[in-house]
């Protein structure tokens, strides 16, 4: 005989990865439309932004029902982890139909005649995302590990597109428009990155039941000061 | 239920189940029909709300000696479900289990008031017998009670033989049904003549659950079935009444409240011998309406 728990965690993580899988999908598509000015599939992008909302709300419920049974142990890191991955999905979807909306616009717009890296920011933001997303399937904490210092790359990436953008625009005024909606569109795949980083650390934390967030360079934690102090 | 019928073989569920198609529900106003109005207007979960009631409870006072312990109970319980009642000690839960087989008869100065039906037939009706009632609707207890004279086969078949069932195959059948359906079977199946009391805590516990199935109720009845064992046996009761409630009606009480929220389907709060507030098992812990439920709850009563 089963044991009846389980089947109902099983439920949980069903409903997260549907969710997972839905906000990889909008990512997608948000930088295809992006890359290949494609208006039709940036519009199809935003109106699928409601389902991964949807996924949010029934993700919590079923954590909150789960949570009066008392799970213990690494069932209770789940049902917690799982609370989180769903908030961190819902803003990934959200960046996307933001990126979606830029795409939209500069489809509109002739392209910019400038040679930016930001094909290649969202490949390494994708990757990075289905990285994660793998890492919690596969309860591969040493993977999700890895993920964790490439966030930089990505900030770096952004870093260097926003000065191109900006230069540019002080160079070509009628081109401030579209080089806004870029510089949005890179911010997007930026914070979906940082989205990444954080599921990363949430699998760390359900697989070894350490919280290694906000960790500095050297790997030390800054205590809180008593109040008053 | 007709006076000759507690001389004749326990009619076998498919019977029972025309029988109960056949009457149907016969009270107007039920607590659950609020819950299914309110699932019509969006704010209850439409796929928890029964279509069907086992027992409905309408009134029902049982007071010992003058002194009155539960006043004016009015109750649905769903069928094919389990339903948990809570409440602190001397709230009543007990004593509304008991009613719901006539157990108080056996207490002399126990008075019982109000009406109780099962699948629509009034069991305190002056030409119904208790024996018939508890054969439909079985009571599991605290401390598992194996007959201790008895061995585990004798256990699970007493029941029928008092009925006068004497079929060799017949017993034969039953015993290893109920015992599969206890989730006992494999642990005992060689050893069937051995004497009930050799069995450890949990599972004297799970042949108590058979021996009430083996005489095919439609409702068990359980006053704190777990209370009594160590958390892994009590991991296999839950995982057992989540499997029972598919083919039977589930009426537990719980004093642990995680336990009632893993396996109860409704919950009922009882205090001071009233049903204070009664709803989804969801509900009842994550939301609570009345305060005095919230309190218990959330474990700062008094």
């Amino acid at each position: 005989m089963e044991h009846h728990f389980d089947t109902e965690l099983d439920v949980l993580k069903q409903k997260l990865l549907t969710m997972a899988s839905h906000a990889e999908t909008a990512v997608n598509r948000a930088v295809e439309a992006l890359v290949t000015r494609n208006h039709d599939l940036a519009v199809r992008v935003k109106d699928d932004d409601t389902i991964i909302d949807q996924c949010e709300i029934e993700v919590d419920d079923l954590a909150i029902q789960l949570l009066a049974k008392a799970p213990l142990a690494s069932d209770l890191r789940l049902v917690t982890v799982a609370m989180k991955i769903s908030q961190n999905l819902e803003r990934v979807g959200d960046e996307a139909a933001k990126i979606a909306k830029r795409a939209r616009d500069l489809s509109r717009e002739p392209p910019l005649k400038l040679n930016l890296e930001l094909p290649q920011m969202a490949a390494l933001a994708l990757a990075l995302l289905k990285a994660a997303l793998d890492s919690f399937v596969n309860h591969d904490s040493a993977a999700a590990r890895a993920i964790i210092p490439r966030d930089k790359e990505v900030d770096a990436l952004n870093k260097k597109i926003n000065g191109e953008l900006t230069l540019h625009m002080m160079e070509n005024r009628d081109s401030i428009p579209r080089c806004l909606n870029l510089i949005t569109a890179a911010r997007s795949l930026e914070r979906i990155a940082d989205h990444a980083k954080n599921v990363a650390e949430e699998v760390v934390y359900l697989n070894e039941a350490l919280d290694i967030r906000h960790t500095g360079a050297k790997g030390q934690v800054t205590p809180v000061p008593a109040p008053g102090a | 239920m007709t006076p000759g019928e507690n001389k004749t073989v326990p009619e076998t569920r498919q019977e029972s189940r025309a029988k109960s198609r056949e009457l149907g529900p016969s009270v107007p106003h039920s607590t659950l029909d609020s819950l299914a109005r309110q699932s019509e207007a969006g704010t209850a979960r439409p796929s928890t709300v029964p279509t069907a009631l086992a027992l409905t409870v309408r009134n029902l006072s049982v007071s010992f000696g003058g002194n009155q312990v539960l006043k004016h109970t009015s109750l649905d319980i769903a069928a094919r479900a389990v339903t948990a009642i809570i409440g602190p000690s001397g709230c009543g839960k007990s004593t509304f289990l008991r009613a719901l087989n006539r157990m108080h008869e056996l207490t002399p100065e126990a008075r019982v008031e109000g009406e109780i039906r099962l699948f629509g037939e009034d069991i305190y009706a002056r030409n119904v017998e208790p024996v018939v009632v508890r054969r439909r609707i079985g009571m599991v207890f605290q401390k598992s009670n194996p007959f201790p004279t008895m061995s585990i086969v004798e256990n699970v078949t007493v029941g029928l033989r008092l009925n006068g069932v004497s079929n060799r195959r017949l017993l034969a059948e039953r015993t290893e049904q109920s015992l599969r359906m206890a989730a006992l079977w494999d642990e005992v199946k060689d050893r069937l003549h051995a004497p009930a009391v050799s069995l450890s805590g949990g599972q004297q516990q799970r042949l108590c659950i058979a021996r009430a199935l083996a005489v095919q109720p439609e409702v068990l009845l359980m006053d704190e079935p777990a209370s009594a064992l160590d958390p892994l046996a009590t991991a296999k009761i839950e995982d057992l009444i989540v499997e029972l409630k598919k083919d039977y009606t589930i009426v537990i009480v719980t004093h642990n409240m995680q336990q009632a929220a893993r396996m109860s389907d409704f919950t009922a709060f009882f205090y001071l011998g009233e049903l204070v507030e009664f709803d989804t098992t969801t509900k009842i812990f994550t939301s609570p309406a009345k305060k005095q439920t919230e309190d218990y709850v959330t474990g700062r009563f008094g």
